[in-house]
């Protein structure tokens, strides 16, 4: 762990009554880096943002920011960071930009820097249109926009999204994106927490797999793909046919999953060359028709699903009900 | 793209400046919240009016009042008795900002905390003065006048004032301590209206039962309203009760103020810090 880390968290341990959310985390950010924290559910992301960001206490462990202790300088650590929480924290019955401003102006900014600054990001987030509207009848992907504008008025040294997209629609969730790697490229480090696994791939440096309130596993989205190994095979045939898990037994590595048609089978496979064609071939020869035949690498679906046994999307589902009917 | 275009200028002024910035941008704030929803204020706007008539012309018609009109003694208690209920929007305000996500956002700001509770009771009071201004104008209507001079009734104003912004700490811990708004504001009015109403402000306490009596002539309403109506030059049965407030009411109205602010504005501090810990 180099000591000139941004982010740098030692055994944090937070119980709530008998909940234990935190169970020994330990975490580091190097300056300049995005850390996407991935997990299900309950699996303490939050907690562990709560805690970074000086909103809540660690019963153990200790957690500096930006070169401050977050229990004992909370104050110097809130003039390096920006916080864009999961829960929207906007002030309904205010204009977007007036919201802004506000927090500007609260953060220490003038107040025409601070509405410089707000009209800036009104533009960078999209959000110009709306920006004189009330809050109130933003809809859930403009909300989450303007918490992030929130996040950023200070042009923080850190920052800390949770959730960053949850709610976004795929455009404006690529313009968030880039947002977040114009304020890297400007060196501002990035803790941001995901259930969505291809964000982590795209954004982030290094992951921390979060389970049970402790980091499972942790790397470069490389790394913990090629740890998990294997790639997957798909086949979808023409009609039916039970002795086509026979046939395909030699390539495959586990399990093979059937659909309930009969026609789609999926399973664990060793990579090597030339597999789709081994796949078609073998098929073939025991007379079966195949329309169509893929091979995925690794994802970090994958990665998530062979480290904590669950679907990440079964998760998200159930974390966001709001977001879908906003 | 670069999201620091430039170098982000903070002002760098001493502490207490920086405080009154704090607090006059969240006054900004409260007072854009109640321009947007309007009926916030029908406490300190429809409220008094629709008191004074109420209780002048039904109450008036059957309560005599030794040595003038009951007009002239009521004024001072529905000025007292509007500026207190109206204290029980501290509570509700606070509660609501405390029950959205906004508070968390404010947290993680680099900001005196205080400025939260500070600039909440400094909104009440400017509301607290619209009240003020709406009771005198419609007691200038059905007929009520001060007796004494331009001074003596701006000090029996700014008294009553002073009491509000006092009482506006108490019901800021009740919207602390309160779990939500509807608590919070069933609460306050479980308190407000017997403080309201057993004191002098809109009867003579004379003649109430002994003990009720004892109540009346201790509650600080009853100082206050006292207090106005010595400095309004207006009728005052409570000049003749012999218990200590009721014989020096301005003295004791200060002294109410007082004690309520040295406890209430330290315990407003306390309960907040511990309410937005954890």
């Amino acid at each position: 762990m180099p000591a000139t880390a941004m982010i740098e968290a030692e055994g944090l341990v937070k119980r709530y009554g008998t909940t234990v959310a935190l169970a020994g985390v330990d975490l580091s950010v190097p300056p300049g880096a995005i850390l996407g924290v991935l997990g299900p559910n309950g699996a303490g992301k939050t907690t562990a943002i709560r805690i970074l960001t000086t909103l809540s206490h660690p019963d153990e462990g200790r957690a500096r920011v930006a070169g401050f202790d977050v229990a004992s300088h909370p104050a110097e650590v809130r003039r390096r960071i920006g916080v864009a929480a999961q829960d929207t924290t906007l002030d309904e019955l205010l204009t977007g930009r007036q919201n802004l401003v506000m927090i500007g102006q609260l953060s220490g900014l003038r107040r025409s820097e601070a509405q410089r600054r707000a009209t800036d990001l009104l533009e960078r987030l999209e959000l110009s249109d709306a920006a004189d509207r009330l809050t109130k009848g933003y809809s859930g992907g403009m909300r989450r926009r303007l918490d992030l504008a929130a996040s950023m008025i200070m042009a923080p040294p850190v920052l800390f999204l949770d959730e960053p997209t949850t709610g976004l629609d795929p455009a404006s969730r690529l313009g968030v994106w880039e947002v977040i790697r114009g304020m890297v490229g400007d060196g501002c480090t990035v803790l941001l927490t995901t259930q969505y696994l291809d964000e982590a791939d795209h954004l982030a440096d290094t992951i921390a797999v979060f389970d049970h309130g402790r980091v499972i596993a942790s790397g470069t989205p490389q790394q913990l793909k090629s740890e998990t190994g294997s790639a997957r095979l798909e086949v979808t045939l023409s009609a039916p046919r039970p002795e086509a898990v026979l046939a395909l037994r030699p390539l495959l590595e586990g399990e093979v999953h059937v659909s309930h048609d009969g026609r789609r089978l999926r399973a664990a496979v060793r990579n090597q060359d030339g597999l789709a064609t081994a796949a078609v071939r073998a098929l073939d020869r025991a007379g079966i028709l195949v329309d169509d035949v893929q091979v995925h690498q690794p994802s970090l679906d994958d990665v998530f699903l062979a480290l904590t046994g669950r679907e990440a999307a079964d998760d998200e589902t159930a974390a966001e009900p709001e977001e879908a009917t906003a | 793209m670069s999201v620091r275009t430039a170098a982000i200028q903070t002002v760098e002024p001493n502490w207490l400046i920086q405080k009154v910035r704090e607090i006059l941008v969240l006054v900004r704030r409260n007072l854009i919240h109640i321009l947007r929803e309007p009926m916030q204020l029908s406490d300190v706007t429809l409220q008094p009016i629709l008191f004074t008539f109420l209780f002048i012309f039904v109450f008036g018609s059957g309560i005599p009042i030794p040595g003038g009109s009951y007009t002239d003694f009521a004024l001072a208690g529905l000025l007292a008795m509007n500026l207190i209920t109206s204290s029980n929007g501290t509570a509700v305000g606070l509660s609501t900002d405390l029950n959205t996500g906004l508070i968390d956002r404010l947290r993680s700001l680099p900001m005196w905390r205080p400025s939260i509770l500070i600039a909440r009771s400094i909104t009440d009071l400017l509301s607290a003065l619209v009240c003020t201004a709406i009771v005198v104008a419609a007691g200038l209507v059905v007929g009520w006048r001060p007796t004494t001079g331009v001074l003596s009734v701006a000090a029996g104003l700014g008294l009553a004032l002073l009491f509000t912004y006092a009482i506006c700490w108490t019901f800021g811990c009740v919207g602390l301590v309160a779990r939500n708004i509807e608590a919070a504001m069933s609460i306050g009015f479980i308190v407000l209206f017997p403080m309201a109403f057993v004191s002098n402000a809109m009867v003579p306490t004379q003649g109430m039962p002994a003990w009720l009596r004892v109540i009346a002539d201790w509650n600080p309403v009853s100082a206050v309203t006292a207090a106005c109506r010595q400095l309004f030059g207006n009728p005052n049965p409570s000049a003749l009760v012999q218990d200590w407030p009721m014989q020096h009411p301005v003295v004791a109205a200060l002294l109410w103020s007082a004690a309520l602010l040295a406890v209430c504005v330290p315990l407003a501090v306390y309960l907040f810090r511990r309410r937005t810990a954890d």
